[in-house]
C-alpha cells in the first residue's frame, strides 16, 4: 500500500495531466457529435454580458451600415405591400398567425471553425426557446440551440452539425443543406435526385418540410453542381445571400405549431 | 512573491478579454485568428508548483472554450503545453536551466524564441488536430496549423517585448 501511494505521488503530476486531459478529451468528442453542452456554453451570463458590453462598444462603428441596411430591408416590403394585391383589411389577431417573430442583435459571430455558433442579446425573458428558426434580412442563419435569461446561442449554418430541409424556388425538389466546413461562402445541398434540371444561378429557400422555418426563406443560389459518388444525387453548391461576416441585427421565428407536429410525428413513429 | 501572484492574475483576465473580444474576431484572411493567450506560458514563473500550474493551464483554456463554444479544445491544447513546458525549457536552455540562479535574463534571444515557438507549434497542432479530428483533412490542418501559428508567434514576439516583465 505504502508503495502504491508512494507511486501515485511521485507521477501526481502525470496523473493529473491525464486526468484533465480525459476529460477534456470526452468533452471535445462529444461535441463532434452530440449537441452542445447546456451547461458550458456562451449564453450564460457571465460571458454573454462581457460579449454584450463588446458589442455595445463596436455597433457604434458599423452604424451607418445598418442602417442603409434596414432603409432597404423597408423599401423592399413596402413595395411588396403597395403592390400586393389581398385585401388591407386582414384579420389581426395574433392567435391565429403560424409564426412569431422577434428580433435581437449578435453579440458574438464566428465562421472561421468546423462547428461555429454564434451568440444573440435575447433570451428567456424575451420569449426565445429553443429550436427557433434564425434569419437576417437576406436570408437564413441557423437554429437556437441554447437560452439562457439574457442570451441565447445560434447553431449556425456553417456548422458540420447543421442539417436543414432545403428546396429550388419554384419546384417541389427539395434535399438537405448541409457545410463541408471549408469555405464560409459556400453550403452544400445533396439529396436532390438526378432528374431535376439544374441551372447555375438558381435560388434555393428553405422547404416546407421542416418546423422550424416558413416555407421560402431565401438561402442562396446554385454556384456549381455535380453528381455524387453513386451517381444518382446531385451534390450542389450553393452560395449565401447572406455575408456571413458582417452580421449584425437578426430576426428569430417561432412556428408556433412546432409543439403540435412534433406531438404528431412522435406518436406516429411509436405505433 | 504577492506581488507576482498579483501580476500573474491580472494576466490572467487581460489575455482572455483580449483573446475573446479582439484575437477571436479578427479573420485576418479569413481564418487566422490568432491565439495570443499561449504567450501566458511563456511568461508563468519558471520556479512554480507544477501541479498548480496545470490546474491553471486547464482553466485557462476551459474558460475561453466557453467563450468560443469549442469546448474543452483550448483547455486540452493548454494543459498540454503546460504539462510538457519543463521538457521544453530543458531542450531549449541545456543544463543552464537546472540551476537555481536561472532566468530569462542569461539566455539568448533565439533560445527564447525557440521556446516560444515550440509552445506555439504545440498547441496549435493538438487544438486543430482535435478541433478537425480527420486524416482525410490533414492538409487543412497543417495550413491552419502554419498560417495562425505564424500569426500567433509574431504577435506573442511583439507582447513579449512590449510588455517585457521587469522582475524577471
Amino acid at each position: 500500500m505504502q508503495r502504491i501511494i508512494n507511486f501515485i505521488l511521485r507521477n501526481r503530476n502525470a496523473f493529473l495531466y491525464s486526468f484533465l486531459a480525459l476529460i477534456s478529451l470526452v468533452m471535445t468528442v462529444r461535441s463532434h457529435s452530440y449537441h452542445q453542452s447546456k451547461f458550458f456554453n456562451s449564453s450564460k451570463w457571465l460571458s454573454g454580458s462581457i460579449y454584450g458590453t463588446g458589442a455595445d462598444i463596436s455597433s457604434y462603428f458599423g452604424l451607418r451600415e445598418e442602417n442603409r441596411r434596414l432603409l432597404e430591408e423597408n423599401m423592399e416590403l413596402r413595395r411588396i405591400l403597395f403592390n400586393s394585391t389581398i385585401d388591407s383589411v386582414q384579420p389581426m389577431d395574433s392567435t391565429m398567425m403560424d409564426f412569431a417573430v422577434l428580433s435581437a442583435k449578435l453579440v458574438k459571430n464566428s465562421f472561421s471553425s468546423p462547428r461555429n455558433y454564434l451568440t444573440i442579446n435575447k433570451g428567456k425573458k424575451d420569449g426565445v426557446k429553443q429550436d427557433m428558426g434564425v434569419i437576417t434580412t437576406k436570408g437564413i442563419l441557423g437554429i437556437v440551440e441554447n437560452v439562457s435569461n439574457n442570451y441565447a446561442t445560434v447553431q449556425s449554418v456553417l456548422n458540420s452539425k447543421s442539417n436543414i430541409n432545403a428546396k429550388i424556388k419554384n419546384t417541389e425538389y427539395f434535399g438537405s443543406l448541409i457545410w463541408e466546413g471549408d469555405d464560409y461562402t459556400i453550403a452544400q445541398l445533396v439529396d436532390i435526385p438526378r432528374l431535376v434540371p439544374l441551372v447555375v444561378g438558381d435560388t434555393i429557400v428553405t422547404g416546407g418540410m421542416s418546423s422550424i422555418f416558413p416555407e421560402n426563406i431565401p438561402i442562396g443560389t446554385i454556384k456549381k453542381y455535380d453528381l455524387n459518388a453513386s451517381r444518382s444525387f446531385y451534390n450542389i453548391d450553393v452560395e449565401l445571400f447572406n455575408d456571413m461576416a458582417n452580421i449584425k441585427n437578426v430576426y428569430l421565428i417561432e412556428n408556433k405549431n412546432r409543439e403540435q407536429i412534433k406531438e404528431l410525428e412522435a406518436t406516429t413513429t411509436n405505433e | 512573491m504577492n506581488n507576482n501572484i498579483f501580476i500573474n492574475i491580472i494576466r490572467f483576465v487581460l489575455l482572455i478579454l483580449t483573446q475573446v473580444l479582439i484575437f477571436n474576431n479578427l479573420n485576418f484572411m479569413g481564418f487566422i485568428n490568432p491565439m495570443v493567450y499561449v504567450i501566458f506560458f511563456y511568461w508563468y514563473p519558471i520556479k512554480g508548483n507544477r501541479a498548480l500550474f496545470m490546474i491553471i493551464a486547464f482553466l485557462l483554456g476551459f474558460i475561453i472554450d466557453i467563450f468560443s463554444d469549442t469546448l474543452a479544445l483550448n483547455a486540452i491544447a493548454s494543459l498540454t503545453v503546460a504539462y510538457a513546458r519543463p521538457v521544453l525549457m530543458r531542450f531549449c536552455f541545456g543544463v543552464n536551466y537546472e540551476f537555481q540562479n536561472f532566468s530569462f535574463k542569461n539566455t539568448t534571444k533565439i533560445q527564447r524564441l525557440t521556446l516560444l515557438g515550440l509552445l506555439v507549434l504545440i498547441h496549435h497542432l493538438i487544438f486543430f488536430s482535435l478541433e478537425i479530428l480527420s486524416i482525410a483533412h490533414i492538409l487543412l490542418i497543417l495550413k491552419k496549423v502554419l498560417a495562425t501559428g505564424t500569426a500567433t508567434l509574431i504577435l506573442c514576439t511583439l507582447f513579449s517585448s512590449l510588455f517585457s516583465p521587469k522582475s524577471e
